[in-house]
């Protein structure tokens, strides 16, 4: 009785959670396009967002896409086919591992830290000055963020692709003596437009679940310091899991 | 209460359950228009949660919460932003703005609900800035104030666009009997020149006796006692003396 007492509470209290998240999403949605528009909140987020990740992802794009070019280097070698080095290296990043490594760094990077800023918001007050005021705190604090993430992830992720395929093309061709021309028209002849489209949307929906989540997260934090604690890890860890959650969903529907 | 004062706000078996506890057990309070009343009594006992009911932060469980003639619970947000417009918070924590400096905190409400033009921001800030004793501070960020410091930028922002009801949540708490003097001299000032209605939650007695017109006891979840600040303190009922004399520094038994 206990044991099921305990799980059924489990259960209940996550359908609580992914109700309220939802509403949270949807409240969000509603507050969008209702004037005013704050852009320069929103400038101020992409830059947060955007810029200030462009050197994380510019460096973990670069170590990617190198080992990623001598891994297939001595794969494919075995067929005797490093010519086909590049769309290979171009395919994996553009498809799966730019989106998906990009919004994770983005997630370790800006998510954290917007739960950090809109869970110390809620300590401190700061959210409920804001209603005082009358002023919506989700249109004020969240959807500028939540703009910033949808403008931003999808940049990003062109970031890392270019950059990565810029990595295998150092490693594959300059260091184990791959054709330049090979690596190249490789690329082009392999990578159709639907693998770019796939990749576009795939960051276009982690860069709503970065935001979303660690919004989320951060509107209601607990009232203590050990609560904003608990919530930038749980932001993390939820954004983390959904991306790669919903990477796979979303590549069965694409593929 | 003397039926010729009018009556500004008023709560009618107002029940609030926070988790699992219930926190107010039905409260009647009239507070009357134009005047500092102060809610006194033991901490954890939901003083905090009233003034958040009285400016719709939260919701009662049951029971009504009339403000200006308007029942709160039966408004929609747009409504209720409207009514919000007569109010200011000054927050236990002051809740200034982090990421602005004092200036801009104060500046905040007129910037974003009266559309006043810049000129006159650039004339009315100062102004009361200066009249609450922070003159030339206005370039300095919350991070770097003091605690009275930051009371006194939170005062001026609840005080800039001249509101009808400034709910002041534990305004002395965390600083020194000196400081706290200061806030309280400064709050009486202040409602000499701006004629607001005050709702006070205290334990600072002696202190809030000369400041408020009204003192109100809250006790188990319920007003206990109200009446005018002079009488209060000269009260009768023992479970009010009591409480007056301990924390007064006076044994109980001796008065």
């Amino acid at each position: 009785m206990m044991l099921t007492q305990r799980i059924g509470k489990r259960v209940l209290s996550l359908i609580e959670e992914m109700g309220a998240m939802f509403v949270f999403l949807m409240r969000t949605f509603g507050w969008l396009f209702r004037p005013p528009v704050r852009i320069v909140q929103i400038i101020k987020q992409v830059h947060f967002v955007g810029f200030k990740s462009s050197f994380v992802v510019i460096l973990t794009a670069l170590f990617t896409g190198m080992v990623l070019a001598l891994q297939g280097y001595y794969s494919l070698r075995k067929f005797g086919s490093e010519g086909l080095l590049g769309s290979a290296v171009a395919l994996s990043m553009i498809r799966e591992l730019g989106p998906v490594l990009a919004s994770l760094m983005v997630t370790a990077r800006a998510g954290s830290a917007m739960t950090a800023e809109i869970g110390i918001m809620r300590i401190t007050e700061q959210i409920d000055a804001l209603e005082t005021m009358a002023i919506n705190s989700l249109q004020y604090l969240i959807t500028p963020k939540v703009v910033a993430s949808l403008l931003s992830v999808p940049l990003l992720v062109a970031l890392f692709d270019v950059v990565g395929i810029w990595g295998g093309y150092l490693v594959g061709v300059k260091l184990l003596g791959v054709s330049g021309g090979a690596y190249w028209s490789s690329i082009e002849s392999a990578v159709e437009w639907k693998d770019v489209y796939g990749g576009i949307l795939k960051s276009i929906s982690f860069g709503l679940i970065i935001s979303w989540v660690a919004c989320y997260k951060g509107y209601f934090t607990r009232m203590s310091a050990e609560g904003l604690g608990k919530a930038t890890t749980e932001s993390v860890v939820l954004a983390s899991v959904l991306i790669l959650v919903w990477d796979y969903f979303l590549t069965s529907v694409l593929l | 209460m003397s039926a010729s004062l009018p009556i500004i706000i008023k709560l009618e078996g107002v029940e609030k359950t926070l988790g699992e506890q219930p926190v107010l057990k039905g409260i009647n309070l009239d507070i009357p228009k134009g005047h500092i009343t102060t809610i006194i009594g033991p901490s954890g006992e939901g003083k905090s949660v009233m003034l958040k009911l009285i400016i719709g932060l939260m919701r009662p469980d049951r029971g009504k919460v009339i403000v200006d003639g308007t029942d709160l619970a039966r408004i929609n947000d747009r409504e209720l932003n409207d009514i919000r417009k007569k109010f200011a918070m000054l927050f236990q924590s002051a809740a200034l703005f982090d990421s602005m400096n004092v200036f801009d905190n104060v500046a905040f409400p007129l910037r974003e609900k009266r559309m006043v033009a810049e000129q006159e921001i650039s004339r009315w800030v100062p102004e009361m800035l200066g009249r609450v004793g922070l003159g030339n501070m206005g370039h300095k960020f919350p991070a770097e104030l003091s605690g009275g410091m930051k009371k006194r930028a939170g005062l001026a922002r609840a005080l800039v666009t001249g509101p009808e009801i400034i709910l002041f949540d534990e305004p002395t708490t965390g600083l020194d009997p000196l400081m706290a003097h200061a806030i309280h001299d400064l709050i009486l000032a202040m409602h000499k020149t701006f004629r607001f209605t005050g709702i006070m939650v205290s334990h600072e007695i002696p202190e809030i006796f000369p400041i408020s017109d009204w003192v109100a006891m809250l006790k188990n979840g319920k007003i206990i006692a109200m009446s005018p600040s002079g009488e209060f303190r000269r009260t009768s009922d023992p479970i009010v003396r009591e409480f007056i004399s301990v924390n007064n520094g006076i044994h109980p038994t001796s008065g």
